[in-house]
C-alpha cells in the first residue's frame, strides 16, 4: 500500500521540485566533470577545490549580474566511459550552461565531442595534450600546453647549469608523460642538445634503479624527466642513492608540493616550467593562495590554480551575456563571449588563442600565457632569475 | 655498471620473491589463487605507516604489528569469502573472482581512508645513506630487503620441511580429504595458512613502502601481476620455486633495461613466462601442480 502511495506521489514530487528549480532560474548552473576517485583523484580533488573556492567568492560578491553560480559536480573517475556518462548527464539532464573538465586528456578526447555536438562549451583546466582544442569550436582550455612551456624551461636550464648533454626518463604508457617526452625530444633536437640515453618506465613502477644506473653510465649533465610528481620524486631519490648529483629538468608533472613531501631536499636544483608558481607574488595569486589555505587547510597546486582561474574566466564572460533563459541560446552566447575574455588570475595574465587550424573543421581555443621557470631550493620551488 | 645492475636486480628480485611467498603458499595449501594478496600487501604497508606516524613505534615493532594486521585481514578474507566457497565446493574460478572483488573493495576502502596520494614513511625512519664501494652503491633498505626476504623464506621452508605442522600442511596440499581422514584439522590449518600468507604479504608491503616511498591504495595491482608471473614460473605452490623465480624475474627485468631497452622491461619478463609455459607448463620447479593434476 505504502509503495503504491510513493508511486503516486512520485510524479507530483518530481513536478514540484521541477517547479522549485524553475523558480530559482536566476541560478546559473555550471557543470564540473572531475576525477574525484581513482588514481587521478589527486588532480580531480584539487580541481574541485579550486572551482568551489572561486564560485564561493563570486557568489559572496553578489554573483554575476545578480545571478548566483551553482556548481554541479560529478565524479568521472578518470575514466573515458565515465567522462562520457557524466558529460551526457550534465548537458542533457541537468541542463548545465557549460561543462568544466574532464580531468585527463584521454577523457577529454572521449567526452568533448559530445559537448561540441550539443553546442555546449567544454572547458578543460588540466588537459595539456596536443589536439584537444582541434575537436571543435566549443572546446576551450586554460591549461597551457607543454609545447609552449618546455622550450622556455629547457633553454633556461641549459643556460643556468651550462648543460652540454642530457639523459631522458619518462613514463611510456601515460598520455601526459608520453606527450611531454615528445615535446622534450623535439625541443632538445631544436636547441641542439645531445641525448645520452632515453629510458622509459611503466605506470605503477617503483624501482627505477636499473634505468638510472644506465643513465649514470652515460654521464649526462642533467636528467630530463617527463614524469608525474610521485614518480619524479622517487626517481630523484633513487638517483641520489646511486651517488648521482645531476640536476633534473621537468614539466607540469613536477609542479606540486608533493614532490618535496617525498624527495625533501634531494629535489633541489630541479628546474620546472609552469604557468603557475606559489612564488609568483602577484596580488591575485597571493589572494588565491591565502584563501585556498584558509578554506582547505593545505597548499594549493597548479591544478587548483587553473580551475580557480577558469571559473573567473567564465564569470567574466557571463557578465557580457544577457541570459535569456532559453538554454540553447544562452549556451551559444557564452561560447561567443568567451574568446574575448582576458583576466589577471592566479596564473597571471590570461587570454585565449584560437587553436591551430584543421582543414575542414572548426577549432576551439587554447591558452595564451607566459611560462614561469622555477628552480627548487630548500625543498620548494622559487623563481629562476 | 654491471655490478650495480646485479645489485639492483638482487634487491628487486627479493621483493618479487617475498611478495610471491605468501601468494604461492595459499595456492599450495588451499589450491586457491587469492587475488586479494596485492590489496593485503598494500594494507600492510599502510598499517606500518600509521603505526610509525601516529604511535611513533620503532620500525621493527611496526613491521611485526603490520604483519599481524595484514594476517588478520587475510584471516577475515578466508573466513568471510573463501570458507563459504569451500563449504559449497565451488569451482576453481569462484574464489579467484571473489578475491578480485575483495581486492577492489579493500582498494576503494584504502582510498577513502587514506586518499589517493602517495605517502612515504617519515624521513629518518630508516637510515637514508648508501654504502659505497668505489662506484657501487647499496642502500640500507636494499640490504634489509634481501636479508629479510631470505630469512622469511628459510623460516617458511624449515617449517614446511622439518615440523609436524609442515607435514600436515603438505598432507593437505596433497589431498585435503585424506588429510581430514588422518585426523588433521584441515579447516584450522586453512585459516593458519591464510593468516601466515597475508602476514608475509604485509611484510613485503612494509619493505616495498620503505624502499620506494610510494605507498598508495593502488600499489598492489602491479605487484600482483609480477606475483602471478613469479608463482607460475616457480611452479604453483612451490615455495623454493617462488623464491628462485622472483629473483629470476628481477634479474630478467634489470638486465633487459641494461642491455636491451627499458621499453621492453615488462615484455621480457612476461615473454619468459609465456616461453616457460610452452616448454614446461608446470613452471621451473612445479611438482605440486603435477601431483595435483
Amino acid at each position: 500500500m505504502q509503495f503504491n502511495t510513493i508511486l503516486k506521489t512520485l510524479p507530483l514530487l518530481m513536478l514540484t521540485t521541477g517547479l522549485a528549480s524553475a523558480a530559482q532560474a536566476a541560478d546559473v548552473k555550471l557543470g564540473l566533470a572531475a576525477a574525484l576517485t581513482g588514481p587521478a583523484a589527486k588532480y580531480g580533488v584539487a580541481i574541485k577545490n579550486g572551482f568551489t573556492l572561486a564560485a564561493d567568492e563570486v557568489n559572496a560578491a553578489g554573483g554575476v549580474n545578480g545571478n548566483k553560480l551553482q556548481l554541479l559536480i560529478e565524479d568521472e573517475q578518470g575514466k573515458k566511459e565515465e567522462a562520457i556518462n557524466v558529460f551526457k548527464k550534465l548537458i542533457f539532464k541537468d541542463k548545465a550552461l557549460l561543462v568544466f573538465g574532464p580531468t585527463l586528456s584521454n577523457s577529454a578526447f572521449a567526452a568533448d565531442p559530445i559537448a561540441n555536438a550539443a553546442k555546449v562549451v567544454a572547458f578543460g583546466t588540466s588537459n595539456t595534450a596536443d589536439g584537444i582544442t582541434a575537436m571543435g569550436p566549443f572546446t576551450f582550455r586554460n591549461s597551457v600546453m607543454e609545447a609552449d612551456v618546455l622550450p622556455v624551461t629547457t633553454r633556461a636550464a641549459v643556460k643556468h647549469f651550462g648543460i652540454k648533454k642530457v639523459a631522458i626518463i619518462y613514463g611510456n604508457d601515460d598520455a601526459f608523460t608520453k606527450s611531454g617526452y615528445d615535446v622534450f625530444k623535439a625541443t632538445l633536437a631544436d636547441q641542439k642538445i645531445p641525448v645520452t640515453t632515453t629510458e622509459a618506465y611503466a605506470k605503477g613502477d617503483v624501482d627505477f634503479k636499473a634505468q638510472l644506473t644506465k643513465i649514470k653510465a652515460s654521464n649526462p649533465d642533467a636528467i630530463v624527466c617527463s614524469c608525474l610528481t610521485e614518480e619524479a620524486a622517487n626517481i630523484i631519490l633513487q638517483t641520489r642513492a646511486l651517488g648521482m648529483k645531476q640536476p633534473f629538468i621537468g614539466g607540469n608533472g613536477l609542479n606540486s608540493p608533493k614532490l618535496f613531501d617525498i624527495a625533501k631536499g634531494a629535489g633541489d636544483d630541479t628546474i620546472m616550467g609552469s604557468p603557475w608558481s606559489p612564488e609568483n607574488l602577484t596580488p591575485a595569486n597571493k589572494a588565491f593562495i591565502a584563501a585556498y589555505k584558509a578554506k582547505f587547510g593545505s597548499d594549493p597546486d597548479q591544478f587548483a590554480a587553473q580551475a580557480y582561474d577558469a571559473l573567473h574566466v567564465v564569470a567574466d564572460a557571463l557578465k557580457k551575456v544577457k541570459l535569456s533563459g532559453a538554454i540553447d541560446k544562452d549556451r551559444i552566447a557564452l561560447q561567443q563571449a568567451l574568446p574575448s575574455v582576458t583576466i589577471e588570475g592566479a596564473t597571471g595574465k590570461f587570454a585565449f588563442r584560437k587553436a591551430p587550424p584543421v582543414t575542414g573543421k572548426e577549432v576551439g581555443y587554447d591558452a595564451q600565457q607566459e611560462a614561469i621557470v622555477n628552480i627548487a631550493k630548500g625543498g620548494k620551488f622559487i623563481l629562476l632569475k | 655498471m654491471l655490478e650495480q645492475q646485479l645489485i639492483n636486480a638482487l634487491s628487486l628480485g627479493s621483493v618479487y620473491a617475498l611478495f610471491a611467498l605468501g601468494f604461492t603458499l595459499v595456492f599450495g595449501v588451499l589450491g586457491v589463487i587469492n587475488l586479494s594478496h596485492g590489496a593485503i600487501f598494500m594494507l600492510g604497508s599502510y598499517a606500518a605507516l600509521l603505526l610509525v606516524e601516529h604511535l611513533a613505534l620503532p620500525l621493527w615493532l611496526a613491521m611485526l604489528a603490520a604483519m599481524l594486521v595484514s594476517g588478520l585481514i587475510g584471516l577475515a578474507v578466508d573466513y568471510l569469502v573463501l570458507k563459504p566457497l569451500r563449504a559449497r565446493n565451488a569451482p576453481h574460478l569462484a574464489p579467484m573472482i571473489a578475491t578480485i572483488g575483495v581486492a577492489t573493495i579493500l582498494t576503494s576502502l584504502a582510498q577513502g581512508l587514506f586518499g589517493a596520494e602517495n605517502k612515504r614513511f617519515p624521513v629518518g625512519t630508516i637510515p637514508e645513506e648508501s654504502y659505497n664501494w668505489g662506484n657501487l652503491h647499496v642502500t640500507a633498505v636494499q640490504i634489509g630487503i634481501v636479508v629479510i626476504s631470505f630469512v622469511l623464506m628459510l623460516v617458511l621452508l624449515a617449517v614446511m620441511r622439518r615440523t609436524q605442522l609442515g607435514r600436515a600442511l603438505r598432507a593437505i596440499a596433497e589431498s585435503p580429504k585424506a588429510a581430514y581422514l588422518l585426523g588433521i584439522n584441515v579447516e584450522g590449518l586453512f585459516y593458519l595458512t591464510s593468516f601466515a600468507a597475508a602476514a608475509l604479504g604485509g611484510a613485503a608491503g612494509v619493505l616495498v613502502g620503505l624502499s620506494f616511498n610510494a605507498i598508495t591504495p593502488f600499489m598492489g595491482q602491479p605487484m600482483l601481476h609480477k606475483g602471478i608471473a613469479v608463482i607460475i614460473l616457480g611452479g604453483m605452490g612451490d615455495i623454493r620455486g617462488a623464491m628462485i623465480a622472483g629473483l629470476f624475474l628481477g634479474f630478467a627485468e634489470v638486465l633487459t633495461v641494461a642491455y636491451i631497452s627499458s621499453d621492453f622491461r615488462d615484455a621480457v619478463g612476461f615473454g619468459l613466462l609465456f616461453l616457460i609455459l610452452l616448454v614446461k607448463p608446470s613452471g621451473m620447479f612445479g611438482k605440486v601442480l603435477e601431483r595435483k593434476a
